[in-house]
């Protein structure tokens, strides 16, 4: 056995001593921990606003032929929704905030490697979220072609006034918010990782905030060039996307999806991350299949650039069979990562805490609207059920699956991290369980009423459709779950006003995140554990169980090696 | 010891195998038995010959899921039940294993083939084009309606204020319909029929029914298309070849969505 050197790498402590505080700090600081927090604050604010626009969606929808809201308005609401929820919350929450604030401490290092970029990323996503709020103001309204603005009902014929235009705007502000985070993060992750820190010992979720990143840059700029172009033909006389000049109305389609499926793993990947830091924590053993859960990732961003026109079969002009066998494939790698998180659970010492249940509910709801996915990847089922609830019903179980409860998981089990102070465990677990059950009394009827034929975003059906009762059904759902926002909107105000200390390390946590105080000092870490597997501070903490025991070099089946390790 | 551990352990692994494969050709033998007896599971069985063989499809993976579901649920929940922290002890430190991660991985992607390959023969139906219907229909989507034009029978309906025009077609008889749309993109969609194709402007788009049932059905927008997208309705109505063509006959000196 190699002689382990027990020395502790010491850092370069660089110079944050005169830090300002208060306001000045949260307006200038370059920290990433501060501006981490910014974006977890900010991208929380929208998400409400978003949330009780989808509350109103739904009270409209409550009855047949109802006037709740006007048409009009009812377009808007759903596309202020979506637009918010994708663009200015489950992107800039996970790699904005979970990850910029995470990332540098899961790898050892001092901050992000751009930290003044860092800064101008969350002043765009800022100033870009309230740019889309303001539509609202205008004479004409908000945008009210969904957050897919599909050409040419996004053209100034057929959307004319300001709204529109503050949405274009906006998109593309916090578009490019996005790729300097992610410029941020590739660089971060592959320069400033600490001595030790290989690649194959990085975390989870610092990998899949790595493949996020690649992801980012691959499919951003793609969106934004659209923007312009769509901008060009409502203001410059252009006519990219119009018919009459000679334009191709399809090309919107065909680049907002390119940007827009990976986009979906963009949203996915970091709470796939998240949750697989947790599951191993609260389960008391390593990841199982690291290897696998990192090509598994690997595959999935390679197959999402692949499989954009998926959301285009019932357009007619798409290879059917290629598109459908990419769509259907990459239900492999995703269903090696279910598999994976319960084969680490199997056998473990499970403690239910807050940020375990949070990761069960969302495997559960994933692997539901995962199993819907790859039904809606056959073209024929897709004919049938295409912009129908049934697809609603489906990316809200994907999308509120990892955004919200893998993400609530990943928020609840970093808050002592970030805080050091404990939240409610009670009121942690009365959240999840009004949101699971709210969430799925919202959206399991969604996938009957949609396959009886209740196309998305109509504003109001008829008595005699037959849609009263689950819709019905649906609403009360999201009233439930608006309720167990407020059950953690709660849980945060009496975690701060009487807080109870957490300690640094109250999870027994295994990566690097944990070896510093809870927060951490404004240059992360006075000294690192010594790095010689994926989980340092378990290594620690418990040098007898410690990772960097076992062989380094895997034999032909690890299954064997592994007996070896725990016989001796 | 070790020895008969890896053995127990490759043990489980071949039961694994043998009970995906018997409950596979379990599920395969069913379907081919008695696809018809099979629940719906919620969707609509498809009024026309195309429709029919998408709802066998949506039958088919409906009923590979609940395998696929219960693989994942049936160890969760057991371990959710069996594996609760009960003391400080550290349980075993498991990296991988890897006969099970190729079950895992392999498993997935032979039904991911077989999924496909059916797939493909749906579609192959569902999107044919016949060369010699029995009738076509021409459909022009807008902002907010529908035009319904029968070339060899000179009838054009359409949408008149709250008047929903009426798409009238044989049954047992393939009609091709020709879809274009004159402004933003719009979604023709029938539920009854399982199908719908994007009205897109700058492209034409051609797709056969064969209706297999006399009734009448709702047509909707599927995409939306701006303020009335939800008003945006017709009604379809299948007929025998004889009530067609009376039909017809009334319709044709007279053409008018009244």
């Amino acid at each position: 056995m190699a002689v382990i050197d027990d020395t502790v790498t010491e850092h370069v402590v660089p110079h944050h001593a005169e830090e300002p505080s208060g306001f000045y700090r949260w307006l200038t600081s370059t920290d990433h921990k501060v501006i981490g927090k910014n974006y977890l604050y900010t991208s929380l604010a929208f998400f409400f606003i978003a949330g009780l626009m989808a509350v109103l969606i739904r009270t409209q929808l409550f009855s047949p032929n109802n006037h709740f809201v006007s048409p009009q308005t009812y377009n808007e609401l759903f596309t202020i929704h979506g637009s918010m929820m994708l663009y200015l919350f489950a992107g800039p929450f996970a790699f904005g905030g979970v990850a910029n604030y995470i990332i540098p401490l899961q790898i050892g290092a001092p901050d992000m490697a751009f930290p003044r970029l860092n800064s101008l990323s969350y002043w765009l996503f800022l100033t870009g979220g309230i740019t889309m709020l303001l539509g609202f103001l205008t004479a004409s309204g908000a945008a009210a072609f969904g957050w897919v603005a599909y050409a040419p009902l996004s053209e100034a014929t057929n959307s004319p006034g300001a709204g529109p235009d503050l949405w274009i705007v906006s998109v593309a502000l916090v578009g490019f918010s996005g790729i300097f985070t992610a410029v941020n993060l590739v660089t971060t992750i592959m320069y400033l990782r600490a001595p030790g820190l290989t690649m194959f010992r990085m975390p989870i979720f610092t990998w899949n905030m790595l493949v996020t990143g690649i992801l980012i840059l691959i499919s951003f700029p793609v969106l934004t060039a659209a923007l312009i172009l769509l901008y060009a033909d409502r203001h410059f006389g252009t006519h990219i996307f119009t018919v009459a000049g000679g334009g191709v109305p399809v090309l919107w389609q065909n680049l907002f999806w390119f940007f827009g499926h990976p986009e979906v793993y963009i949203l996915a990947l970091p709470y796939f991350g998240m949750v697989t830091e947790v599951i191993p924590v609260f389960s008391r053993k390593p990841v199982f299949g690291y290897k696998g859960l990192v090509f598994a990732t690997l595959a999935i961003a390679g197959l999402s650039t692949g499989v954009w026109a998926h959301h285009m079969f019932t357009t007619g002009t798409v290879l059917l069979p290629f598109f459908s066998a990419l769509s259907l494939l990459i239900a492999v790698p995703t269903g090696i990562k279910i598999y994976t998180w319960v084969a680490t659970m199997w056998k473990g010492s499970l403690d239910f805490k807050t940020p375990l249940t949070f990761s069960i509910g969302f495997i559960v709801a994933f692997t539901m609207g995962g199993i819907t996915g790859v039904m809606l990847a056959a073209p024929p089922i897709d004919f049938y059920t295409h912009d129908t609830y049934f697809v609603v019903a489906h990316f809200h179980q994907v999308l509120f699956g990892s955004a919200v409860l893998a993400g609530f998981a990943g928020l609840y089990y970093w808050y002592p991290k970030l805080t050091g102070r404990m939240y409610r465990e009670g009121l942690g677990k009365l959240h999840f369980w009004l949101i699971f059950i709210g969430f799925n009394v919202t959206f399991l009827p969604q996938y009957v009423v949609g396959l009886r034929g209740m196309p998305r975003r109509i504003a109001e059906y008829a008595a005699s459709d037959g849609f009263t009762f689950l819709n019905r059904v649906s609403t009360v759902g999201a009233y439930i779950t608006a309720i167990g926002f407020l059950v953690f909107i709660w849980n945060m105000w009496i975690s701060w006003r009487r807080p109870i200390p957490a300690g640094d390390n109250p999870w027994d946590g295994h990566t690097l995140e944990w070896g510093t105080s809870s927060p951490p000092p404004s240059h992360n870490f006075h000294s690192l554990p010594p790095i010689r597997s994926q989980r340092p501070v378990w290594d620690a903490n418990h040098p007898e169980h410690a990772d960097y025991l076992r062989p380094p070099e895997p034999s032909r089946f690890s299954s064997r090696r592994d007996e070896a390790v725990v016989d001796r | 010891m070790r020895t008969i551990d890896v053995a127990s352990r490759s043990f489980s692994v071949v039961r694994v195998v043998r009970v995906v494969r018997v409950g596979s050709a379990l599920v395969l033998g069913g379907l081919v038995l008695g696809a018809c007896n099979l629940p719906g599971f919620g969707a609509d069985r498809g009024a026309t010959t195309q429709g029919h063989s998408t709802f066998h499809l949506f039958q088919f993976f409906a009923i590979l899921s609940i395998p696929v579901l219960l693989s994942v649920f049936v160890p969760l929940v057991y371990a959710i039940l069996r594996f609760k922290r009960r003391g400080d002890e550290i349980p075993k430190q498991t990296h991988s294993h890897i006969p099970i991660e190729i079950v895992y991985t392999v498993v997935p992607i032979i039904i991911i083939v077989v999924l496909f390959v059916f797939t493909v023969r749906v579609e192959n139906k569902v999107t044919a084009v016949s060369a010699h219907p029995n009738l076509r229909v021409d459909v022009t989507a807008y902002q907010w309606g529908w035009k319904f034009y029968y070339p060899s029978l000179g009838i054009t309906e359409y949408t008149e204020g709250n008047h929903y025009p009426d798409l009238v077609l044989p049954e047992n008889e393939t009609t091709t319909v020709r879809l274009v749309s004159s402004d933003v993109v719009h979604g023709f969609y029938i539920p009854a029929f399982d199908f719908s194709r994007y009205a897109l402007p700058g492209v034409t788009n051609y797709f056969d029914f064969t209706p297999n049932q006399v009734g009448s059905f709702i047509g909707r927008c599927s995409q939306l298309c701006g303020l009335y997208h939800s008003e945006m309705l017709f009604h379809v109505s299948v007929d025998t070849p004889a009530g067609f063509n009376a039909w017809a006959s009334s319709h044709s000196s007279n053409s008018k969505g009244a």
